[in-house]
C-alpha cells in the first residue's frame, strides 16, 4: 500500500490504527479567499481525520468556515497552505484531471439543492457519474436500476426533477452520489432544503449506508440530525473546537 | 459517451431559447445561404457571358480594310488598303504567330432557295478553318467545307441551323440540293446549335457558308470583306497583329504602327476583360458572403458567453461528479459547432431551393444559370468550421478553466 508517506509526519494520531483505516487527513490546512484586494481567510489551520467506516457530523454557526472544509474534503477546491491525504494521496499535487477523477470515484457529494441537472430524467442523473467513469451502457442500466430503487424511487426513474418533490430529488442525489461505489459520502446540509418529515427520511437513509460500511461527512445546523453520526466536528472561526465523541 | 446527453442538453437550450437559438442560427443561415447564392449567381452572371462571347469563336480577331492614318515613306494619309485572299494565303505561309487565318467573303441577301421555300440570306465564303475559329461547328453526320472543296471549287454548301430549319424542316439535308443565286449547291452540313451574343453581320445560324474559291468564281471577285485569325497557342493575339501588319504593310507600303490601316475587332481583349471582371465580381461577392458569415460566428461566439454564464452551474455540478475539463471545452465546442452545422446545412438547403427555381422564371437569358457548386461547397465548410470553432474555443476555455467551487458558487 502507498499510505507510508502520510506516516513520515509521524503524528500522534498515526499509531492507533493502520493507516488504510484513514480516509480523510489534514494537516494545518489553510484556505484563504482573494475579492480584489481584500483577503479572507476561512479556514485558519484544521487537523482533522476521518476513519473508514466513520460517521461525522460538521457543525458550526454560518460563516465558520464548514462548508469550505467540505469543499476541501471533496477536492472541489484544494488548500492554500497546509497538506490533504485523501486515502494516503496528497491532494495538493494532484492535476486538475487527477482531481476530477477521485471525484468521479473516491467521493459522492450530497449538497443542500440537490444540484440534478434539470432537464434530465433521475436515470440520467444518476447515470451522469457512470458516464465519466466510461461504464458500459449494460452495465450502467444495471447499476442506475440498482442506484434507484435502493433509495426507493424505482418507480421514478423517467421523471424530471421538476415533476418530483424535494425529499425525492434528494433521494436521486444520494443515489448518483453512490453510483461509482465512493469511499466517502460527503453531505453539505442534506436536509437543509426539506421539510421535517423528508429530512428524517433522508438522516435514515444516511444511517442505512453507514451501516452498510459507509464512510459519512455531513454537514448540518440541526444538533438533532449530527447525532446519528458517532463524532462531531464543532468548527468557529475557521478553526476546529470540538474533534471528539458525543458528549 | 458525450453525445447523447450534449445533444439532449443542445435541444433543451433550443426549446428553452427559441428566439434566442433561432436568432443565433439565423446569422450563420444567412451567412451561408448569401456565399452559396452569390457565388452561384456570380458564376452564373459570368458563365452566361463568356459563354455567350465565346459563341462567335474563341480568341479571334477579324481584320477589315481601313484607310492609313499616317503617311509613310513619301505615301500619303488616307489611302485605301484592301488586302486579298492572295494576301491572306501568304500570311498563312510567313507569319510565325498566326495559328489560323481565313479569308471571308459576305454577301448580303443572297436567294437560297430549296423547292418552294425560299430565304433571302447571307452567304459566306471561306477557308476550312473557318469552322473552328468562329465554333461553327458540324451537327453529327455532316461536316464543313475542306480542302478538297477548296481546291475543286466545288458547290457545297454548309448551313446555319435555322437556315436548315426554314428550308427543310424537320428533313435530313445532308446530301440534297438547294439553289445558291440560282446556282444548285449540294448541302454538306448543318451547324450544330449554339449561343452566340455578338457578331458582325449575322448570326451564324440563318448564314450559307460555302468554299472561298467557290464564292470568287461564282461572284468574279477577288475582294473579300475581311479576314478572321487565331494567334499560336504560346502567341498573343497582340504579338500576331503586330506581325500581320508588318507583313501587309511591307507589302501595301503602310506604317506597320499605324492602326487605321485596318480596322480590327479583338476578340480576346473584351474576353480578358469580362473574364477578369467576372472573377473579381465572383469574389467580390463572395466576400460579402464570408463577411456574413463571419459576422454571425461572432454572435455565435457571443450567444455562447451568455450559454456559459447560463450554464455555470451545471458545468459545476458535473465538475463535482467527475467531468474533466476536456469534457467541457468539448461539450461547448460541440455545441457551437452544432449550432453552425444547423445553422449552415439550413443556408445552404435554402440557397440550393431559391437556386433551383430560379430557372423556372425565364430569367436565366440576363443571369445564366446559377449553380450551387463545389468550391462554394467546400468554401463554405471549412468557413463555418472555422467560424464555428474559434466561435466556441474561447467560451469552451473560460469554463474548462473554472473551479469547481466557483461554478457551484458555494462560496
Amino acid at each position: 500500500m502507498n499510505k507510508i508517506a502520510v506516516n513520515t509526519n509521524g503524528s500522534a494520531r498515526g499509531e492507533a490504527k493502520s493507516m488504510t483505516d484513514t480516509i480523510i487527513d489534514m494537516r494545518d490546512v489553510r484556505k484563504s479567499y482573494r475579492t480584489g484586494k481584500v483577503s479572507f481567510e476561512a479556514l485558519k489551520g484544521i487537523d482533522c481525520l476521518v476513519k473508514r467506516g466513520e460517521f461525522v457530523g460538521v457543525v458550526g454557526p454560518s460563516g465558520s468556515g464548514k462548508s469550505t472544509l467540505m469543499n476541501l474534503m471533496g477536492c472541489l477546491d484544494i488548500p492554500t497552505t497546509g497538506e490533504y491525504y485523501l486515502e494516503g494521496q496528497l491532494v495538493n499535487k494532484m492535476t486538475p484531471n487527477q482531481l476530477a477523477d477521485v471525484r468521479n470515484r473516491t467521493v459522492g457529494f450530497v449538497f443542500q439543492a440537490f444540484n440534478l441537472l434539470p432537464y434530465a430524467t433521475a436515470y440520467e442523473n444518476v447515470e451522469v457519474p457512470l458516464l465519466f467513469a466510461r461504464v458500459s451502457s449494460r452495465k450502467r442500466r444495471e447499476r442506475v436500476a440498482e442506484l434507484l430503487s435502493r433509495v426507493g424511487l424505482a418507480d421514478k426513474m423517467a421523471n424530471k426533477p421538476t415533476e418530483m418533490s424535494g425529499g425525492e430529488m434528494q433521494r436521486v442525489a444520494i443515489a448518483r452520489a453512490l453510483a461509482n461505489e465512493p469511499d466517502i459520502i460527503l453531505a453539505d446540509e442534506p436536509t437543509g432544503n426539506l421539510d421535517s418529515k423528508s429530512g428524517e427520511a433522508i438522516v435514515s437513509l444516511f444511517d442505512e449506508l453507514h451501516q452498510a460500511g459507509k464512510t459519512i461527512v455531513m454537514i448540518t445546523h440541526d444538533m438533532n440530525i449530527a447525532k446519528h453520526g458517532e463524532r462531531i466536528i464543532r468548527i468557529k472561526d475557521g478553526l476546529i473546537q470540538t474533534n471528539g465523541d458525543l458528549s | 459517451m458525450l453525445p447523447l446527453i450534449t445533444l439532449k442538453q443542445f435541444w433543451n437550450d433550443l426549446r428553452r431559447q427559441k428566439l434566442r437559438s433561432m436568432l443565433t442560427m439565423f446569422g450563420i443561415f444567412w451567412g451561408t445561404c448569401s456565399i452559396v447564392l452569390l457565388f452561384a449567381f456570380g458564376k452564373g452572371i459570368g458563365d452566361a457571358q463568356l459563354k455567350s462571347q465565346k459563341g462567335m469563336g474563341d480568341n479571334i480577331a477579324i481584320f477589315w480594310p481601313g484607310v492609313t492614318g499616317k503617311e509613310y515613306k513619301g505615301l500619303p494619309r488616307g489611302r485605301q488598303i484592301r488586302p486579298t485572299a492572295d494576301d491572306v494565303t501568304h500570311i498563312k505561309q510567313v507569319a510565325q504567330t498566326v495559328g489560323s487565318i481565313s479569308p471571308e467573303f459576305r454577301r448580303w441577301n443572297v436567294t437560297i432557295k430549296r423547292g418552294r421555300n425560299s430565304s433571302l440570306r447571307m452567304l459566306v465564303g471561306c477557308w476550312p478553318e473557318f469552322g473552328d475559329m468562329r465554333n461553327v461547328i458540324p451537327r453529327r453526320g455532316s461536316r464543313f467545307i475542306n480542302q478538297n472543296d477548296i481546291n475543286e471549287r466545288r458547290r457545297v454548301v454548309f448551313i446555319g441551323n435555322l437556315l436548315k430549319q426554314d428550308l427543310f424542316g424537320n428533313e435530313d439535308p445532308i446530301g440534297q440540293q438547294v439553289e445558291v443565286n440560282s446556282v444548285p449547291f449540294t448541302v454538306i452540313g448543318v451547324m450544330k446549335e449554339k449561343d452566340q451574343n455578338s457578331s458582325y453581320g449575322s448570326r451564324d445560324s440563318r448564314v450559307a457558308f460555302i468554299p472561298s474559291t467557290t464564292f470568287g468564281t461564282m461572284y468574279s471577285t477577288r475582294w473579300m470583306s475581311n479576314f478572321v485569325v487565331q494567334a499560336k497557342k504560346e502567341y498573343s493575339m497582340a504579338q500576331a497583329r503586330r506581325e500581320i501588319y508588318e507583313i501587309l504593310g511591307g507589302k501595301y507600303k503602310f506604317d506597320p504602327t499605324d492602326r487605321e490601316a485596318l480596322s480590327v475587332w479583338d476578340t480576346t481583349r473584351g474576353f480578358e476583360f469580362l473574364k477578369t471582371f467576372f472573377t473579381a465580381f465572383q469574389w467580390f461577392l463572395v466576400g460579402i458572403g464570408a463577411s456574413t458569415l463571419i459576422t454571425g460566428g461572432i454572435g455565435v461566439s457571443n450567444i455562447m458567453n451568455v450559454v456559459l454564464e447560463e450554464r455555470t452551474k451545471e458545468i459545476g455540478i458535473k465538475m463535482a461528479l467527475g467531468a474533466r475539463k476536456s469534457y467541457v471545452m468539448t461539450q461547448f465546442v460541440l455545441e457551437t459547432l452544432l449550432i453552425t452545422a444547423v445553422g449552415g446545412t439550413l443556408g445552404f438547403l435554402f440557397a440550393w431551393l431559391i437556386v433551383s427555381l430560379v430557372p423556372a422564371f425565364g430569367l436565366t437569358d440576363f443571369i445564366g444559370v446559377p449553380q450551387v457548386n463545389v468550391s462554394a461547397g467546400v468554401l463554405c465548410i471549412v468557413l463555418l468550421g472555422i467560424v464555428g470553432f474559434f466561435a466556441g474555443i474561447f467560451p469552451a476555455r473560460r469554463a474548462a478553466n473554472l473551479q469547481p467551487v466557483q461554478a457551484l458558487k458555494l462560496f
